[in-house]
C-alpha cells in the first residue's frame, strides 16, 4: 500500500471494493481509481491544518446517558417483515451459500 | 505406547509450559435487548423477537438499555476492574448475513471495565477488559449435513440479533486447561451471584475461545492459536490439552505455529484449521455515531456498591468455616444458583434439630439431582421442608433410607415431610415396651433357631442373628427402629 | 396562501381541507410531468385525510397546528406501508414496517401528506440528478437543477405542490436547493429534530428541517417537528422546553443584534459576484434594521469542505452496509452470500453512492484512517472552536447558502469534485452542529433566486429566527 498522500491505486480500489463489497467492474474500477485520486488530493487538504494535540470531534452534541428503562415493547409482526424479503424458508430469511466465515 | 514415548511425554512435560488466554462471552440477563424493546428470550419462535432497530431497518436508531450499564458496573466490582469515567461504542464493520446493519456495535478502544482480576484457587488472573457488544443472529445451514460451507443455502433467525453481550478477556496468565477450566467455572459462579447472566455454555448464554500457546518455561510467549466452537467445559479442558500437545509436536519437528483461529471438532477431539483468508480483515472500527458516551454518575456507583451480593470465593470461605464442610461440598453447593441460598436457609430453619452437614450432604445429592432432573431453580423449592427432613432424621422417627423416598416426593410433591410421613405411615416404631414385645414373640416362635444361635460358632451364630431380626423386622412390617431393635434383641439373646 | 394562512382557514372552517388538497394535487397534476418533484403521490391518501381533518373541524375539534396543510416529504423518511427509496434501486418496492418520527408528528398536527418528493440517491448529490428515477427540474427555470439532495422537496414547495415540506440537510441539503429554488430552507440544530425513521447518510450530519414559502412558516413547521425524540439518542432532551419560540419572537426585529459576515462563505473564490452582492446586501438591509454588522474570519471553515467529504462517506460506508440483499429491498442472486451481496450492491446503487462508499471505506481502513477520518474529525473539532469564538462577538453569522445560482443540468454532473464544492458555505454548520437556514434574497440577472444564509450557535433558532424574518422583510427592496 501507498503512502497517506500519494495517489490511490487501482490494487487499493479493487482491495476496498471487496472490504465494501461491492462487484466493481473492470471501467468502474478505472474511473473510480481516476476520480478518488483526485477527490482525495482536495480531502488530503485537512493535513494542512495543524491539528496536533487538537482532539478528535466525533459527535456534535455533548450529551451521555442517554438510556432506555429495561421494559419489553411489542416487536414487528413477522410476516409483514418476512414480506419484504427477497427469499424466506420456514420463518427464516433464506441466503445463498455462505462462504466467509464470522470473525 | 511403549515406554521410550512415556519418557519422552513425562521429558516433554518438563520443558515446556502452556500459555492459555480465554476470551468469555456471556449474554446479559435483561428483560430487553441492547438497543431495543425486543424480549431477550432464548428459545421463541424465529423471527418473533424482532423490530426496526435490531431488525437494522433503515432509520432505525439504538438507545443503550440501562440495565445493561448497572450490570455491567456490577462486573467492574466484582472482577475489581477500573471503570473509566466515559466509555464508547464503536463500530466493527464487516459483512456478514447474520449480522442485520453489516456492523457490530461494539465497545473497542475505550470500553467500560478495564484491568480487573479474579483468584483461582490461589493464582491471581489478570481480567484485561470486559466490554459491551450486541450478538447477532442465528443461521441455520441446509444441505451438506448442517455444516457451513457444505450447505445449499442458508436461514436466517434474527431472534439473537442484539441481545447485550459482555465479553470478558484474560490476560493469558493460565498455565493448564485445569486452571483455565477453573477459572470459567469461578467466572460463571461470581457472574450467577452478581445475578448478571444464567451462564449456560449448553444454551450459549456464555462462550469460550481459548488463546493457546506453548513456550519453554522462562521464554517468551510463542505463537498462540485462538480456538472457537468450545461448547462445554470438559471440551475447553480437552480442546487445550490438545493444542499443547499439537503444537508442541510442530515445535519439536522445527516447525513453527501459526498464528490462525481453529474450531475445536468435538467429535473427532482435535482442532481444526479455519478457512484461510484471502486478505486480512479490516474492520475500520470508528466511533459509534448514533449513541452517546456512558459516563456512570457517582451515584449509580455506590447504588452497585451497595448492592453487591457476598461474591462466591467469600461465600465459600465463610461455609466452609461456618459449617465445617470441605472445599468440595462447598464447590458444589456453589456450582448451581441458588443451591447455597437455598442450603443457609434450611440451615436457618433446622433450629437445632440437625447439623448443617446434614443439611449439605442432602443438598448436594437428592436435591442437587432433582434439580438437575427437572431444570427447576433451587429458588423454587422450599428449604423449610428439608430442614424438616433432616429433624425426622435427627429424632429416629424415620431413617435415612426412609427419608430418600420421603424427600423425592417432598420435592416433586411440594409437600411437608412430616405428611409425608403420616400418610404412608412410615413413622419407625421407638416404643422400647412394644419393640420389647416384638422380640420375645419371635424368639418363643423360633426357638429352634435360638438354640442353634446358642450352641453355633460365629459364622452360625452372625448367621442365626440376622435372620432373628429380619423376622422382628418383618413382625414390625419394617417400622422398628434398627438401632434400637438390634439393642433389645442383643439383650434378650445374651440373657437367654 | 401559504401554511399559516391555510392552516388558521381550515382551523376556523373557512375553508375545507379537501378543498386545500385538491388544489395543490390540481397543480401538481398540470406541472409533475415537467419537474418531476415526487416519486410517489399520494393523492389518494392525501383525499382521505384531508377528510378526516374536515370531520375534526365540523365535530368542533382541533386538528392541530398545521391542519388540512398539504406537506410533502423527502422519501428518505420512513411511511409506514408506503414505498420510501432513497431514490435508490436499491430499495425497490421496500415498505417500512413504521413511521418516521417526524411523520406521526406531522400527523398528528393536522398535515396531510402530498407525496414523497424525489432526492439524490441516499442523500448524496447537490442537484438530484443522483436519482435513479431521474432528475427533478428547478421551476424557475426546467433547463436547471433545483439543487439538492432534497431538490424534489424544494421545487415541491417553490411550485406550490405542497405549502410544507421536510428535507435532511448532511452537508447542505437543506438549504442548497432552497437557495436554487427561491424558498426557505431550514437546517436545525443538531439533535433538536428525531431522526427516528430517518434513513442515515451520515448520522453525526445529518438533520431534519423544513422547506417553507416564508419565514414564518418554516417556523410554524419546526415547532411542529422538533422536541425530544426518546427513540433518538443524539435527540436534545431540552428541545423545547428550554429553548425560546421562534415563532414567538419573529417580529422583535434585529435591533441591537451583532451579525458577523462570514468572510470564508462569502468572498471565497468561487462564489459568484451576485451572490456575494446579494449577502453584503442582506448585511446593509440588516443594519438599517438597527442590527451592527461587521465582516469576521473564521479560517477553519476554509477546511470544512475537505473534512465533510472525509467524515461523511466514511459514516454512509457503514450505514450503507446494510443493503445487502438479505432483508428486504433488491437481491441480484449470486451462488455465495458473498457474491450476491456484491452483484446487488453493484447493481442496486449509483455511481455516487458507490464513489462515497468507496471512498469512506478507505478512509477508515488501516493506515489510513489517522490521516483521513481520524484528521478530518480534528478539523471538526477546530471548526467548532472557531465557531465558538466568532458567537462571542456576534449573535448571528451571514454568508452565502450556495457559491453560484441554479446551474443547468448536467453542467456538474462529470466531475464530482465540482458537484461537492455547491456545499462549501453549508458543510461548517453540519460539522458543527449548529443551526443554519437559507432565506431567498435578491435574484441575478436572469432572475434566478439567490438565498443568503442565516447562522447561529446551538439551539438559538429563535435568534437565527428573528433575523430571517428581518432580511426576508426586506427582500422587496433587494429584488
Amino acid at each position: 500500500m501507498s503512502e497517506p498522500g500519494a495517489r490511490i491505486t487501482r490494487a487499493e480500489v479493487t482491495h476496498v471494493a471487496r472490504l465494501a463489497r461491492l462487484a466493481l467492474t473492470d471501467d468502474e474500477a478505472d474511473s473510480l481509481t481516476r476520480e478518488l485520486g483526485v477527490i482525495l488530493d482536495n480531502a488530503a487538504r485537512v493535513s494542512a491544518l495543524d491539528t496536533a494535540g487538537v482532539p478528535p470531534t466525533a459527535h456534535p452534541v455533548p450529551l451521555v446517558n442517554v438510556l432506555r428503562a429495561d421494559v419489553p415493547k411489542p416487536c414487528l409482526d413477522r410476516d409483514e417483515v418476512l414480506s419484504q424479503a427477497p427469499a424466506v424458508e420456514d420463518g427464516r430469511f433464506l441466503v445463498p451459500r455462505i462462504l466467509g466465515e464470522e470473525p | 505406547m511403549t515406554d521410550t514415548t512415556d519418557t519422552a511425554d513425562a521429558s516433554r512435560t518438563d520443558q515446556w509450559e502452556t500459555v492459555v488466554g480465554l476470551e468469555v462471552h456471556v449474554e446479559l440477563a435483561t428483560v430487553t435487548k441492547l438497543f431495543c424493546a425486543c424480549p431477550n428470550l432464548f428459545g421463541a419462535e424465529p423471527n418473533t423477537n424482532i423490530c426496526p432497530v435490531c431488525l437494522g431497518l433503515p432509520g432505525s436508531l439504538p438507545v443503550l438499555n440501562e440495565r445493561v450499564v448497572e450490570f455491567a458496573l456490577r462486573v467492574g466490582e466484582a472482577f475489581h476492574f477500573d471503570v473509566p469515567e466515559r466509555s464508547i461504542f464503536h463500530r466493527k464493520n464487516y459483512f456478514y448475513p447474520d449480522m442485520p446493519k453489516d456492523f457490530q456495535t461494539t465497545q473497542y478502544d475505550e470500553p467500560i471495565c478495564l484491568a480487573g482480576w479474579l483468584d483461582v484457587d490461589g493464582v491471581r488472573v489478570g481480567i484485561t477488559r470486559a466490554h459491551l457488544e450486541e450478538d447477532t443472529g442465528k443461521s441455520v445451514h441446509l444441505g451438506g449435513g448442517g455444516r457451513i460451507h457444505d450447505a445449499s443455502h442458508s436461514l436466517v433467525d434474527y431472534n439473537r440479533a442484539g441481545v447485550p453481550l459482555m465479553e470478558i478477556v484474560s490476560e493469558p496468565d493460565m498455565r493448564s486447561s485445569e486452571q483455565a477450566r477453573r477459572y470459567v467455572e469461578e467466572l460463571r459462579a461470581t457472574l450467577l451471584a452478581i445475578g448478571v447472566s444464567d451462564v449456560k455454555m449448553e444454551e450459549g448464554s456464555l462462550r469460550v475461545d481459548a488463546n493457546i500457546s506453548v513456550r519453554h518455561y522462562g521464554d517468551e510467549f510463542g505463537t498462540r492459536a485462538e480456538i472457537k466452537n468450545v461448547n462445554s467445559l470438559r471440551s475447553l479442558a480437552r480442546a487445550i490439552d490438545y493444542e499443547h500437545d499439537r503444537q508442541i509436536e510442530m515445535l519439536e519437528r522445527g516447525e513453527r505455529v501459526k498464528q490462525e483461529t481453529r474450531h475445536w471438532d468435538e467429535e473427532a477431539g482435535c482442532t481444526r484449521p479455519g478457512r484461510s483468508k484471502e486478505e486480512p480483515d479490516d474492520y475500520r472500527y470508528f466511533p459509534e455515531p448514533d449513541l452517546v458516551p456512558i459516563a456512570p454518575s457517582a451515584e449509580l456507583r455506590a447504588h452497585v456498591r451497595a448492592s453487591m451480593p457476598e461474591l462466591p470465593a467469600a461465600q465459600r470461605t465463610r461455609l466452609i468455616d461456618e459449617w465445617g464442610i470441605n472445599d468440595h461440598e462447598a464447590g458444589v453447593l456453589l456450582s448451581t444458583p441458588g443451591l447455597a441460598e437455598y442450603a443457609e436457609t434450611a440451615v436457618v430453619a433446622l433450629d437445632g434439630g440437625g447439623t448443617p452437614k446434614d443439611v449439605v450432604n442432602w443438598a448436594t445429592n437428592d436435591v442437587l439431582s432433582y434439580v438437575n432432573e427437572t431444570g427447576l431453580s433451587p429458588a423454587l423449592l422450599a428449604p423449610e421442608m428439608l430442614a424438616e427432613l433432616v429433624r425426622l432424621v435427627g429424632d429416629g422417627t424415620i431413617s435415612r433410607n426412609q427419608a430418600r423416598d420421603v424427600l423425592a416426593e417432598s420435592l416433586r410433591e411440594e409437600k411437608w415431610p412430616k405428611a409425608i410421613v403420616s400418610e404412608r405411615g412410615l413413622a419407625q416404631v421407638s416404643d422400647e415396651g412394644a419393640l420389647g414385645a416384638a422380640v420375645d414373640d419371635v424368639l418363643a416362635q423360633n426357638a429352634d433357631a435360638v438354640e442353634e444361635w446358642r450352641s453355633g460358632d460365629d459364622k452360625v451364630k452372625k448367621k442365626k442373628r440376622g435372620f432373628l431380626m429380619g423376622e422382628c423386622m418383618k413382625a414390625l412390617k419394617g417400622q422398628g427402629n434398627p438401632q434400637l431393635l438390634n439393642r433389645l434383641l442383643d439383650e434378650r439373646l445374651a440373657r437367654g | 396562501m401559504n401554511a399559516t394562512e391555510l392552516a388558521a382557514a381550515v382551523r376556523s372552517g373557512e375553508r375545507s381541507a379537501v378543498e386545500v388538497v385538491e388544489e395543490h394535487l390540481s397543480r401538481i397534476d398540470a406541472r409533475e410531468g415537467e419537474l418531476h418533484a415526487f416519486n410517489l403521490v399520494m393523492a389518494d391518501d392525501a383525499r382521505a385525510a384531508a377528510a378526516q381533518i374536515d370531520a375534526a373541524v365540523a365535530r368542533g375539534e382541533d386538528p392541530g397546528p398545521l391542519a388540512g396543510v398539504p406537506v410533502a416529504l423527502k422519501d428518505n423518511m420512513c411511511t409506514r406501508g408506503l414505498p420510501t427509496t432513497c431514490s435508490s434501486k436499491i430499495l425497490d418496492g421496500w415498505k417500512p414496517p413504521y413511521d418516521a418520527t417526524v411523520v406521526t408528528r406531522l400527523r398528528d398536527a393536522g398535515a396531510v401528506f402530498v407525496g414523497k418528493t424525489n432526492l439524490d440517491e441516499f442523500a448524496m448529490g447537490s442537484s438530484t440528478e443522483n436519482s435513479a428515477f431521474g432528475p427533478t427540474r428547478n421551476p424557475h427555470d426546467p433547463s436547471r437543477v433545483p439543487g439538492g439532495s432534497s431538490g424534489g422537496s424544494a421545487a415541491a414547495v417553490a411550485a406550490d405542490f405542497a405549502a410544507l415540506s421536510l428535507g435532511s440537510d448532511t452537508g447542505g441539503s437543506i438549504r442548497q436547493p432552497a437557495a436554487l429554488c427561491g424558498v426557505v430552507g431550514v437546517k436545525p440544530t443538531y439533535g433538536a429534530v428525531s431522526r427516528y425513521g430517518l434513513i442515515a447518510f451520515a448520522s453525526s450530519l445529518d438533520q431534519i428541517g423544513p422547506f417553507a414559502t416564508t419565514v414564518a412558516d418554516a417556523a410554524l413547521a419546526l415547532e411542529v417537528i422538533w422536541g425530544h425524540d426518546p427513540l433518538d439518542s443524539t435527540s436534545i432532551g431540552s428541545v423545547p422546553s428550554a429553548i425560546e419560540s421562534p415563532l414567538a419572537v419573529l417580529d422583535r426585529g434585529v435591533e441591537g443584534l451583532r451579525v458577523g459576515i462570514v468572510d470564508e462563505i462569502t468572498l471565497a473564490e468561487g462564489i459568484a459576484p451576485e451572490v456575494r452582492a446579494a449577502v453584503e446586501a442582506a448585511g446593509l438591509a440588516l443594519e438599517s434594521a438597527g442590527a451592527s454588522v461587521e465582516h469576521v474570519s473564521v479560517p477553519s471553515a476554509e477546511y470544512g469542505l475537505s473534512a465533510y467529504y472525509l467524515i461523511a462517506p466514511a459514516e454512509a460506508s457503514s450505514n450503507l452496509a446494510r443493503y445487502d440483499g438479505v432483508r428486504y429491498g433488491l437481491r441480484v442472486d449470486g451462488e455465495t452470500v458473498e457474491q450476491m451481496n456484491a452483484a446487488t450492491r453493484d447493481c442496486g446503487f449509483g455511481a455516487e453512492v458507490k464513489r462515497r462508499i468507496m471512498l469512506g471505506t478507505y478512509a477508515l481502513s488501516t493506515g489510513y484512517y489517522d490521516a483521513y477520518y481520524g484528521t478530518a474529525q480534528r478539523v471538526r473539532t477546530l471548526i467548532i472552536r472557531d465557531f465558538e469564538r466568532a458567537y462571542e462577538r456576534f449573535d448571528v453569522l451571514l454568508g452565502a447558502t450556495s457559491p453560484t445560482v441554479a446551474f443547468e443540468l448536467g453542467a456538474r454532473t462529470a466531475d464530482p469534485l465540482a458537484m461537492y464544492l455547491s456545499d462549501v458555505c453549508t458543510v461548517p454548520s453540519n460539522l458543527s452542529g449548529d443551526p443554519a437556514m437559507s432565506v431567498p434574497f435578491g435574484a441575478d440577472a436572469a432572475g434566478l433566486p439567490i438565498g443568503v444564509q442565516v447562522l447561529a450557535p446551538a439551539l438559538q433558532e429563535a435568534t437565527m429566527f428573528r433575523v430571517a424574518a428581518a432580511i426576508e422583510a426586506a427582500k422587496g427592496s433587494a429584488s
